[in-house]
């Protein structure tokens, strides 16, 4: 049992809990700071993984940025409490369902023999260097597609939101 | 240049569409009549034409390709010879006058442009009719004449009986025309067997020899049927005198002096056919007779002016099959250009009486009026006369020439010869009794009517005069061998219509059954005389006195209710039946059934859009489930 | 090394988290965060095979991924915004009026 694996199930099931937390609790504002703590819980396994490009963005740009779009649009609404609780039988679809779902993906994957690792690459694999490599050479046209993505959803949101 | 024939009146036709009404009552009256009077002067024209191209001259017209496919090759062609040339100044010259007759006639109606446009559109179709070269283009024509008979006869469709009229006219021909197409189908279909595919005149002709008799008769015969509807013989004769619901001079220019016609220009068309038949012959010549004496009984006792004219006409009309029959078609073609003149002029007179007369058609309400309407009275007096069959009116040499051929051609017989002289007797009669109770006596309507009564305008009279000439003079191009010029008429069909069946014809044979002729036209004239000028109490006499007959004769023989009871309400039955199960049950059921059904099913699937996005979510979800369960089960 | 397939199987747990937040929660907001959790799934399964294969590719997939979400969030927040002031309500069963 390496620390890297402990590291792991710590992470992992912290993320569990939190992702949990998420679906079930009443309080919007908390079901938004548990997925924060789901975030981190990523981030944290994106940095085990050797991404630490990936891993910083996360925290930046979902964590701190969506989650706070989020907060902000939470505290807008003045959302309260859910006030009608799901009726039981739409709880219980929703978790068999789930529950099905879950268990046959774990399944699958914990089961089948999945594809050879491939050879240590080079040294920087995951750093900001190696993407920006991979972005602005192989993928630069994506990349530059979502620069207009962006634009389109900042006009976007602007012309939905605003006062009519 | 025989499409000029055509195209005049095709352009009133559309004139009298599009800008008939815009441009107003004063032009259409122009341009309805202008357009006949041009293809006249065409037709005239041509036919000088013709008529320095020697005896077996033709004028031909090749407008367009019409049908071209496979082993058939039919053009739209126009063919000038003798006998189209005689139709053709016959549908001309009459159809002109009585267009300008009608400009007169109609100068009151509400719906001056669409009378314009139907008769217009008539004299479109009777061109097409004479003038084409192949039995499908002659087709077009005869069905032509016969949509524009329906729309004229039923021209005041807003009373439902002018309307049923003509339904009847158009459904009555409807079964002959199914006759004839099987004909001219079988000629085709023979004549392609053996490797002749045609559907010109000239090459049924040239081809006929192929023909084994048998083919030939029961063409010919189908042919008959057709012209039987068209030309109102038994049985299908019924339509004409309902079809005096029409305008006068409708019925003058359809009824009398053109559309009536077509069969008979059928079979002088067809006479090869026919001359390769001679039991086919024997049935047109019997059915003509009959009809001749079977209509003329009708006329006797009728009191409408105009019902007496129609079944004058059914009966006229039977002796022109009657000379078809016994092999004189240029006899037939003979009378067919005399009846033109009187008929058509007796249509146009009793027009300009009922006109007078503000309306009333019943000769027991008329009299006295040959003071007030001189010109009238002279023209259907000529007219009278000329149908009668007196010397030296046109009637007398036509008709003589028909009896003559009956009782001495080979294909003749004396039976037929007693018929056509008994319907002789008889129409100068029924003619002379409607003379003297129309123009004679003391008048007999109300005090009102007696009080308007008037002569008609010129446009209306003018045309009377005309046709009185020619009903005087038109008899004189076909005199007796012989005499004068002769039958220059026959001559002139010569070429066309093969040369006239002399028989075996002595002089006194000819003279003597002329005499005949003679005494019963005058026989009938006399007891007209005597019924009505001299002794009027003796016709309700003789009425009493046979009363079962009388009615009967009055009835028309019931023809009409026998045909109801039988063809009529069969036909009735299955329709309904067709209607209420095939059309509801069966075609509607389905149609119906298919959008019901798909309804149905919509109302089923539509309720899977129940709005609620959770609900969809669930449905991916289940659905990624799926797929995945898939890969884990491979 | 961590398993391949155990990291596999947390994206496939975390993603059936997510999905039946999606199903269950009456919320609108809530219904919206978990789906950036099933995105979450998806970008750690892209991680892990990026890594277990030596390639960059899935760690640029991951970035558009990013880019995308941030960009749905915006727009899809703003949709909500401007539902609610239709309807005063963030209960999507009372948005139905696709309903047949």
């Amino acid at each position: 049992m390496t620390g890297e694996t402990i590291l792991f199930l710590v992470v992992a099931a912290l993320a569990v809990v939190s992702s949990l937390a998420v679906i079930l609790h009443p309080n919007p504002v908390y079901c938004a700071l548990s997925l924060v703590i789901a975030l981190f819980q990523v981030a944290a396994l994106f940095l085990l993984l050797g991404a630490h490009m990936i891993a910083f963005l996360q925290v930046i740009v979902y964590a701190g940025a969506i989650m706070v779009l989020f907060l902000f649009v939470i505290m807008l609404l003045n959302v309260q409490r859910d006030v009608e609780p799901t009726p039981a039988g739409s709880r219980a679809v929703a978790g068999i369902a789930a529950g099905v779902l879950g268990a046959e993906l774990a399944g699958f994957f914990l089961t089948r023999p999945l594809p050879a690792a491939a050879a240590p690459g080079p040294e920087d694999f995951g750093s900001v260097l190696a993407l920006a490599r991979a972005l602005f050479t192989e993928h630069a046209f994506s990349f530059e597609l979502t620069s207009v993505l962006l634009l389109v959803a900042i006009v976007g949101s602007v012309v939905i939101a605003r006062r009519a | 240049m025989l499409r000029w024939i055509l195209i005049f009146p095709l352009l009133g036709v559309f004139f009298h569409t599009f800008l008939g009404y815009r441009l107003g009552r004063r032009a259409v009256s122009i341009v309805g009549p202008a357009v006949v009077g041009l293809s006249f002067l065409v037709t005239v024209g041509v036919v000088i034409r013709l008529f320095q191209l020697g005896p077996d001259g033709a004028l031909v017209d090749r407008m367009f390709p019409w049908i071209v496919a496979g082993r058939v090759d039919v053009w739209a062609t126009l063919r000038l010879d003798a006998l189209s040339a005689v139709m053709t100044l016959i549908v001309t010259g009459v159809g002109f006058l009585i267009h300008v007759y009608s400009a007169g006639y109609m100068a009151r109606d509400e719906d001056y442009a669409r009378y314009f446009l139907y008769l217009n559109l008539f004299m479109l179709s009777m061109l097409i009719l004479v003038l084409a070269d192949s039995i499908l283009l002659f087709f077009v024509g005869w069905e032509g004449v016969g949509l524009c008979s329906y729309l004229l006869i039923g021209f005041w469709y807003s009373e439902d009986q002018n309307a049923a009229a003509g339904k009847k006219a158009f459904i009555v021909n409807r079964i002959g025309d199914a006759g004839f197409l099987l004909g001219f189908m079988l000629l085709f279909w023979t004549l392609g067997r053996e490797g002749v595919w045609t559907l010109d005149f000239a090459g049924f002709r040239e081809h006929a020899n192929l023909l084994t008799p048998g083919v030939a008769t029961a063409a010919a015969l189908l042919l008959f049927v057709g012209a039987t509807g068209k030309s109102a013989q038994i049985p299908l004769y019924v339509w004409l005198p309902d079809a005096m619901a029409g305008p006068t001079p409708v019925s003058a220019l359809i009824h009398a002096a053109t559309m009536v016609t077509a069969g008979v220009y059928m079979i002088a068309r067809m006479h090869f056919l026919y001359d390769l038949a001679p039991a086919a012959l024997a049935v047109v010549a019997s059915i003509g007779a009959a009809t001749a004496v079977f209509a003329a009984t009708i006329g006797l006792v009728q009191n409408d002016l105009k019902k007496v004219l129609a079944y004058s006409t059914v009966s006229q009309l039977g002796y022109m099959f009657l000379a078809m029959g016994v092999g004189a078609y240029a006899s037939g073609i003979f009378h067919l250009m005399t009846h033109a003149f009187f008929k058509g002029l007796l249509f146009l007179g009793a027009g300009s009486v009922i006109h007078g007369m503000s309306g009333e058609q019943d000769i027991r309400k008329m009299g006295g009026l040959r003071e007030k309407m001189p010109t009238t009275f002279l023209t259907f007096a000529i007219a009278c006369a000329a149908i009668a069959g007196v010397p030296p009116f046109s009637g007398f040499f036509s008709k003589d020439a028909i009896l003559f051929q009956a009782f001495a051609s080979e294909h003749g017989h004396p039976v037929l010869w007693a018929m056509g002289l008994a319907g002789a007797v008889l129409t100068a009669f029924y003619m002379f009794r409607l003379l003297f109770l129309t123009f004679f006596g003391q008048t007999r309507a109300d005090h009102h009517t007696a009080g308007h009564v008037h002569e008609s305008p010129p446009s209306m009279t003018v045309p009377l005069m005309v046709l009185a000439a020619l009903s005087v003079a038109g008899g004189w191009v076909g005199l007796p061998a012989g005499w004068l010029w002769g039958d220059r008429f026959a001559e002139f069909l010569a070429p066309v219509l093969g040369e006239p069946h002399h028989g075996h014809h002595e002089l006194a044979l000819e003279y003597g059954l002329m005499a005949v002729s003679i005494v019963a036209a005058g026989t009938g004239i006399a007891i007209a005389y005597l019924f009505y000028f001299h002794s009027p109490e003796l016709p309700a006499r003789v009425a009493a006195s046979f009363r079962r007959g009388y009615q009967l004769l009055l009835e028309k023989y019931r023809v009409d209710e026998l045909y109801d009871a039988t063809v009529v309400r069969w036909t009735f039955g299955l329709a309904n039946f067709f209607w209420k199960l095939v059309d509801v049950a069966v075609i509607d059921g389905t149609v119906n059934g298919v959008a019901m059904f798909i309804r149905q099913q919509s109302r089923t699937w539509r309720l899977l859009q129940t709005g609620n996005v959770q609900n969809y979510a669930l449905t991916f979800m289940l659905g990624a489930i799926v797929v995945v369960a898939f890969f884990l089960l491979r | 090394m961590v398993p391949l397939s155990w990291i596999l199987a947390l994206a496939g747990i975390l993603f059936a988290i997510g999905g039946a937040g999606v199903l269950l929660r009456r919320n609108v907001i809530v219904m919206f965060m978990s789906i950036e959790l099933m995105l979450n799934a998806a970008n750690v399964a892209f991680v892990a095979i990026s890594r277990h294969l030596q390639s960059m590719d899935g760690q640029v997939m991951v970035f558009f991924v990013m880019t995308v979400a941030a960009a749905e969030a915006a727009v899809g927040l703003a949709i909500i915004l401007a539902a609610f002031r239709n309807k005063l309500t963030v209960n999507p069963s009372d948005l139905n009026l696709l309903k047949w």
